[in-house]
């Protein structure tokens, strides 16, 4: 056994080109043994080509990827104990389920009666057992996407790699097979590695998650850290909603910033490393943490007017414009409690920052 | 290969096109019915005739040339009938010459047609146009160029004893190896076009999965691909197998008088000194049977493969 | 990727191609290189000339080949106009006009010629014009080749045609085109590269006959191929070779242009895509 400081998957700054074109800038990245980590980004960020250099189907151009403490930049596919669910589950359509399960094992060298023993054991856990004689064009994308969680799980890899692959279902199947996956990474104890570009799905079921763009990492962290305090503008902006206003800082003091928004208003907020006097910046303020009253509150309300309410089940935006200033966009739970702080269109109203909730970003 | 899976659209387009289809398959239905069904009927007919002397027939029913082809001195003579040996194993030839050329063609063919097909779509064409281009070529002009090359006193025993590799020149020309070279040759982008269009709609995505199964890239080939593209294999193994079977230029330039197959025992019946279309007619007929019985088993093979759903 | 890590590439595979093309082009290419031989003898080589070339067009045997050359090239054209006109309205009876009874009949109709060996084929054909005492010439052999012309005309006339979803022609008519103009101006000039890869494919197959047209021309008329073949049945002379040369230079051309009209094919963009890719 390898000692549990050691991590899963190490990337020691790899990078892949195409010729001219870089799809990974130099990255380094380590993945701890039995967490469930999420690589998130927008399409053409690199992280399937990161996901498909760590199972061994694009070679890294620089750099090394290490798999508990061994490199593997030699390795063929089939010698890595890492197994993949394909995008598109990659189903051998001529093969029935139970002898799609049970391939892995069988090339691992089990025989056809021990490989189909266990491949059913297999189809239990995912609940399939009954469509075990089946072809997978017989099945529906759920099933299906259930038959390729099994099939690579079946040979204990000591890394599963997932891409995309509930980027095929329905809504409501999504978020129920989000919580079989964490089910099923806890249970099992093997390393996840889960690509998506769906912030919600990375935030609900990672342990932690890379943020990548552009072939670069942004942030490395844990779903709230990530959302929370985002490290710039792109992750501010790709996780989540956001406000991202362009900002003035007039004063440092006491590491708090004095932030000037266009319009004469004023958001006080901490000031992070490399902040400076007379610099601009971006703040970054959750729709959620921004609060509406009648009345102005002791220090910090700015004023604004509603201009439109629209409802989305359990919340309520408004969207409402600074004087003179920008625009903003305010969440309110909808509830007993939330609809004293909903204003009619046109209503001049004030806002105030939550404690903490303002972020600054200088890139 | 009937075209059974085109499939047909639907619509207010079909609609509008449905008033006219009649219309539109009568000179397909006219020509290929009198030209060629009728004529494939009548073969049927002429089998069960009595032969004229020097080409014909005479309108009187005869079980004769069936007779002669598979029993010695006739079915019905004096004597207790003896099964006759010579056209049957003429047949047999044929049908080994043609398989082993198929399984030739396979061996070059698939390797050919995935390496093709796994190019990047730029350097593919071309190297389909490589390999398309001699599939143009008259096939007399083919048949008769590697004639040509394979001589005794050829370019390629040239070529061969100059390099020293050779004492002596291949004897080659009229032995079943230059036949079968000569269907090979003649029918190898048969083998090529239709696995390559297989692998190229092959998703690569299932070699990946197997590999990250830990399946080695043979067992992969073996389990996975094949699989997946055999109906491509099989469309190519037939349209080399078939015209093989029925095969005439090849077997009559290379392979000379002593390696006979269907086509110039055919052949000899009309146009040559046998002069017995009963019995001619009678071997089309045998040939077209053994060519339906092996599309047929296509077919259920090719269905079988075909995914559900 | 290395081959032995990139799970599509096989160790071999390249060789084997290389093999393939070799064997494919070695016979085309010495029979090319010694047609220019300047030699009584096909065995030595005495350098290069074109006095075979020469021979064809001018040699004891040129009024031969030039007769037998006008009947092969306008028998290939009729039969291939001819199969391709058939086979677009059959095709667009079997692709466009939905479901009905006599579409799979029909579609096993127009494959028949391919399915019955060749021989077979030539056997029926020669028989049928016998016994209805039709004298065997030129007119027998293009009626053949019409026949057995049509399935190849057919295939790539019919895979465009289902490449081409009907909502162009759906948008035809919704501005007031009618069938027949929807046809005309929509669905034809779309189906343009299908249609030369069809005629030319016909044209190359009748041109290549050998078996149906030595079993049902009459004596005297003569194709290059039954021409060259009785030639060659005395052994194969340098004459021939300048012959077969120049008709591989027609068949080369013939693929670079059926080449080009599938490239041309490749630059309309808006036409279906294979959904397996």
């Amino acid at each position: 056994m390898t000692d549990s400081s050691t991590p899963a998957v190490d990337i020691e700054n790899a990078a892949k080109r195409y010729g001219d074109f870089t799809a990974i800038k130099s990255m380094s990245l380590s993945i701890r043994d039995n967490e469930f980590f999420t690589l998130l980004g927008p399409s053409g960020c690199g992280k399937t080509t990161l996901l498909r250099m760590i199972a061994g189907f694009e070679d890294v151009t620089e750099g090394a990827i290490f798999l508990f403490g061994s490199e593997i930049e030699q390795l063929p596919p089939n010698k890595r104990p890492v197994n993949t669910v394909f995008q598109n589950y990659a189903l051998f359509p001529h093969m029935t389920i139970l002898e799609n399960v049970s391939f892995g094992l069988e090339m691992q060298g089990n025989s056809r009666v021990d490989a189909h023993k266990r491949a059913g054991e297999m189809l239990e856990l995912v609940q399939l057992s009954e469509f075990a004689q089946r072809k997978p064009a017989q099945l529906s994308g759920g099933q299906q996407q259930r038959v390729a969680l099994a099939r690579a799980l079946a040979p204990s890899p000591r890394v599963l790699l997932l891409d995309e692959p509930l980027s095929a279902l329905d809504l409501k199947l999504r978020k129920a097979m989000q919580i079989e996956l964490k089910h099923l990474q806890r249970e099992t104890g093997i390393t996840f590695i889960f690509v998506t570009h769906d912030q919600e799905e990375a935030l609900t079921m990672s342990d932690r998650i890379a943020v990548m763009s552009a072939g670069e990492l942004q942030q490395l962290g844990e779903p709230r850290d990530v959302y929370e305090r985002p490290r710039n503008r792109f992750v501010a902006d790709f996780i989540g909603d956001t406000n991202l206003l362009e900002v003035a800082i007039t004063d440092i003091a006491d590491n708090l910033a004095s932030c000037h928004v266009q319009g004469g208003h004023q958001i006080q907020c901490g000031a992070s490393e490399g902040v400076s006097k007379g610099m601009t910046a971006h703040l970054s303020v959750r729709p959620e943490r921004l609060l509406l009253s009648a009345a102005p509150a002791e220090e910090g309300s700015l004023r604004a007017s509603v201009k439109e309410n629209i409802f989305v089940g359990t919340d309520i935006t408004t969207l409402l414009t600074l004087d003179g200033g920008p625009d903003l966009t305010v969440r309110t739970s909808n509830s007993a409690r939330g609809a004293a702080r909903v204003f009619d269109p046109g209503a001049d109203v004030f806002v105030t920052v939550e404690a903490g909730a303002a972020r600054l970003l200088i890139n | 290969m009937a075209g059974g899976g085109v499939h047909a659209s639907s619509g207010p387009v079909a609609e509008t096109y449905a008033r006219a289809r009649h219309q539109l398959l009568i000179p397909a239905w006219a020509v290929l019915l009198i030209f060629v069904a009728v004529p494939v009927a009548m073969m049927l007919i002429y089998s069960f005739l009595t032969k004229e002397f020097r080409g014909g027939v005479i309108w009187e029913f005869s079980l004769a040339a069936y007779d002669q082809f598979f029993f010695d001195r006739g079915l019905f003579g004096d004597e207790p009938p003896k099964f006759e040996w010579t056209y049957v194993t003429i047949f047999w030839r044929s049908i080994w010459q043609a398989g082993l050329a198929t399984i030739l063609s396979l061996l070059i063919g698939f390797p050919t047609a995935y390496f093709i097909a796994t190019r990047p779509e730029k350097t593919r064409a071309i190297w389909l146009f490589l390999v398309t281009i001699p599939y143009w070529v008259n096939l007399l002009i083919r048949t008769v160029s590697m004639k040509f090359l394979l001589r005794d006193q050829g370019p390629m025993n040239d070529a061969l004893l100059a390099l020293g590799v050779l004492e002596e020149p291949l004897r080659i020309i009229n032995t079943n190896l230059a036949v079968q070279l000569g269907l090979f040759y003649s029918y190898l982008p048969f083998m090529v076009l239709p696995i390559y269009a297989a692998v190229e709609r092959y998703n690569f995505t299932y070699s990946e999965a197997a590999a990250d199964l830990y399946a080695s890239k043979w067992a992969t080939l073996r389990r996975v691909v094949l699989p997946v593209v055999k109906p491509g294999v099989i469309a190519g193994c037939i349209l080399v197998f078939v015209p093989s079977l029925g095969a005439f230029l090849a077997p009559d330039l290379l392979g000379g008088a002593k390696n006979f197959m269907i086509g110039s025992l055919i052949e000899e019946q009309f146009k040559g000194n046998a002069g017995n279309w009963p019995f001619g007619a009678a071997a089309s007929m045998i040939l077209l049977t053994l060519v339906i019985i092996v599309l047929l088993i296509s077919t259920t093979q090719q269905r079988k493969t075909r995914e559900p759903g | 990727m290395s081959a032995k890590t990139d799970v599509k590439a096989y160790r071999g595979f390249f060789t084997v191609t290389l093999i393939c093309l070799f064997v494919l082009y070695a016979p085309l290419i010495v029979v090319t290189v010694y047609s220019f031989n300047d030699s009584l003898s096909i065995t030595v080589w005495q350098g290069v000339s074109l006095r075979w070339y020469a021979d064809v067009f001018t040699g004891v045997e040129s009024a031969k080949f030039k007769t037998a050359a006008f009947n092969s090239f306008s028998i290939a054209l009729i039969a291939a106009t001819v199969s391709t006109l058939i086979a677009i309205a059959s095709a667009t009876a079997l692709v466009r006009a939905g479901r009905f009874r006599l579409r799979l009949p029909s579609m096993g109709l127009i494959m028949l010629p391919i399915m019955v060996p060749e021989i077979v084929l030539a056997v029926a054909t020669l028989i049928f014009f016998n016994s209805i005492g039709f004298t065997r010439g030129y007119l027998t052999i293009l009626v053949a080749h019409i026949s057995f012309c049509i399935p190849f005309a057919f295939l790539p006339i019919q895979a465009r045609m289902q490449g081409i979803e009907d909502t162009y022609e759906q948008a035809a008519m919704d501005l007031y085109a009618s069938r027949a103009q929807a046809f005309r101006r929509v669905l034809l000039p779309l189906m343009v590269p299908g249609i030369i890869s069809g005629f030319l494919l016909a044209f190359i197959v009748s041109l290549d006959d050998f078996i149906i047209t030595n079993f049902v021309k009459g004596a005297g008329v003569e194709t290059l191929p039954t021409a060259i073949f009785g030639s060659v049945k005395q052994g194969i002379k340098p004459n021939i070779m300048a012959i077969s040369t120049m008709l591989l230079a027609v068949s080369v051309i013939f693929v670079a242009v059926s080449y080009l009209a599938a490239k041309w094919d490749n630059t309309k963009s808006h036409l279906k895509t294979d959904p397996a890719r």
